[in-house]
């Protein structure tokens, strides 16, 4: 089946099985592999991706449900290739471990911070409450999401 | 492979359920996809409602609050008519899974999924709330616990949707309230919950009472015998052991690997306990 949708600002068109799970089409057949499949079952939050702004689970997706919807994924966020503030505030903070749960930790919280500019510690720890780190990082990534809502309001990128 | 529809409107959903009636219909695809790790077996086509608008709506509708099918938790939590009018079930429904698990699942998902967990469905019990089915042909209601059978099971037949749930607007209730336990705060399934609501007098004496306990049955388990003996008492520590006492006679947990069965007994009492504490 044929499905066409925006993909980080992109016109993509893809012929796949519909009933593909969404992870997968972006991983093999799109090789956007900064999208992760951790458990499969809706519980790790490593493969979110943005649909028209929200973060959802692309491993609880079939592919066919992404027609004429925006997806960004972490490719998309740094497209012109300056980095996110959200993803220089992980960088500067040091809120990466191993890098699993990273793309989808950046993606919520460029989420998170959209909703809500000046988030509190404890509305940043809810609001990335679909997302594990296994290496249990965190400390620093609160730290970092709070690095960049300062950064964002400032109007200052870096 | 199993063809995907996206019907944007109930026509076209009829439209595809004549051509194929054995079609399985689903909204924010949490529970279903969970159940398909790799892929679907061979099977009739999959038709996906989170296009159709006109299940999405939240409205009153004369002295009744009506929740389209496929409003999200999301749109739930963001609903004002939902904070105000339906406190308890605005509470539960912030509650589930995880911002990206309220941004898909579906109030119908979670009605027709019928599982023992499943949050929205004691504040729903506790408020008699109906459930609007519609067909090609027409539409039924039915209250919500005559709806749903037992884990898994409804009076959904073949062809037939959840369009909506309708809920009695709350009148004069001064107490409406919800609580769950779970392992932890987020991604966690209730190991038990409570809806209570409730009618108190400025003297604090309960007029009418309505409670309705999640995961301590195969089903939501609602307790008569409890609401009457706090009916005309005044809300207080005795007769909420009364009636905690009644409610861990009667409830009938199972262990799983979430809890064992005396966990929840004890539980499901103590939740009642805890309104005398609320102000
Ligand atoms: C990680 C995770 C955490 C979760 N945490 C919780 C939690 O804390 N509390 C909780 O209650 N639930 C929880 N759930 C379960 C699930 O998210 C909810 O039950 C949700 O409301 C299901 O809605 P859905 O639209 O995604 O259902 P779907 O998966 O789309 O559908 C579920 C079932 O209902 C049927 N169906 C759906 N909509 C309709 C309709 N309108 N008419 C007819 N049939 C329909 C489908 O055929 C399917 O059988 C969790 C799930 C996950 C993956
Ligand atoms: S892979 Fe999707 S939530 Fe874990
Ligand atoms: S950095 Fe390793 S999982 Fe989070």
């Amino acid at each position: 089946m044929k499905i066409s949708f925006h993909l980080n600002a992109k016109e993509v068109s893809v012929d796949v099985a519909a009933d593909r799970k969404l992870v997968r089409v972006l991983r093999e057949d799109l090789a956007l592999t900064g999208t992760k499949e951790g458990c499969g079952a809706g519980e790790c939050g490593a493969c979110t991706i943005l649909v028209d702004g929200d973060p959802r689970l692309s491993c609880l997706m079939t592919v066919a449900q992404i027609q004429d919807r925006h997806v960004t994924t972490i490719e998309g966020l740094a497209a012109n290739g300056e980095a996110h503030p959200v993803q220089e505030a992980f960088i500067e903070k040091g809120a990466i471990q191993c890098g699993f749960c990273t793309p989808a930790m950046v993606l919520a919280s460029v989420a998170l911070l959209d909703k809500n500019p000046d988030p509190t510690r404890g509305e940043i720890r809810e609001g990335l409450s679909g997302n594990l780190c296994r290496c249990g990082g965190y400390v620093k990534i609160v730290d970092a999401v709070e690095a960049a809502a300062i950064a964002i309001r400032r109007g200052n990128p870096k | 492979m199993r063809d995907v529809f996206l019907p944007r409107s109930l026509e076209k959903l009829w439209t595809y359920l004549d051509e194929s009636p054995g079609a399985l219909v689903f909204a924010g695809g949490t529970d279903l996809l969970v159940k398909t790790f790799n892929g679907f077996p061979e099977g009739e086509a999959l038709v996906c409602l989170d296009r159709i608008d006109e299940l999405k709506e939240i409205c009153q509708q004369g002295e009744s609050i009506w929740i389209g099918a496929c409003a999200t938790h999301s749109g739930m939590v963001a609903s004002r008519l939902v904070r105000n009018t339906l406190p308890a079930l605005w509470k539960a429904v912030g509650e589930i899974g995880s911002p990206p698990v309220r941004n898909m699942g579906t109030i119908g998902g979670n009605i027709c999924t019928a599982s023992p967990a499943g949050d929205t469905l004691p504040p729903l019990y506790a408020m008699k709330a109906e459930v609007e089915i519609l067909c090609r042909e027409g539409a039924r209601r039915l209250p919500i616990a005559q709806f749903i059978h037992g884990p898994g099971a409804t009076g959904l037949q073949k062809a037939e949707i959840v369009s909506a749930v309708r809920i009695p607007k709350p009148q004069g209730l001064n107490l409406q309230h919800f609580e769950k336990v779970g392992l932890r705060s987020a991604l966690a399934c209730s190991v038990a919950s409570l809806a209570a609501l409730a009618r108190l007098s400025p003297d604090r004496v309960v007029e009418e009472v309505s409670l309705a306990w999640g995961s301590v049955a195969p089903t939501v388990f609602t307790c008569p015998q409890a609401e009457e003996t706090l009916v005309g008492r005044p809300l207080c520590a005795a007769s909420l052991r009364e009636a905690a006492e009644i409610v861990r006679h009667r409830v009938r947990p199972i262990s799983d690997v979430r809890a064992d069965a005396e966990y929840r007994r004890t539980v499901a009492g103590n939740l009642l306990l805890r309104l005398g504490t609320l102000s």
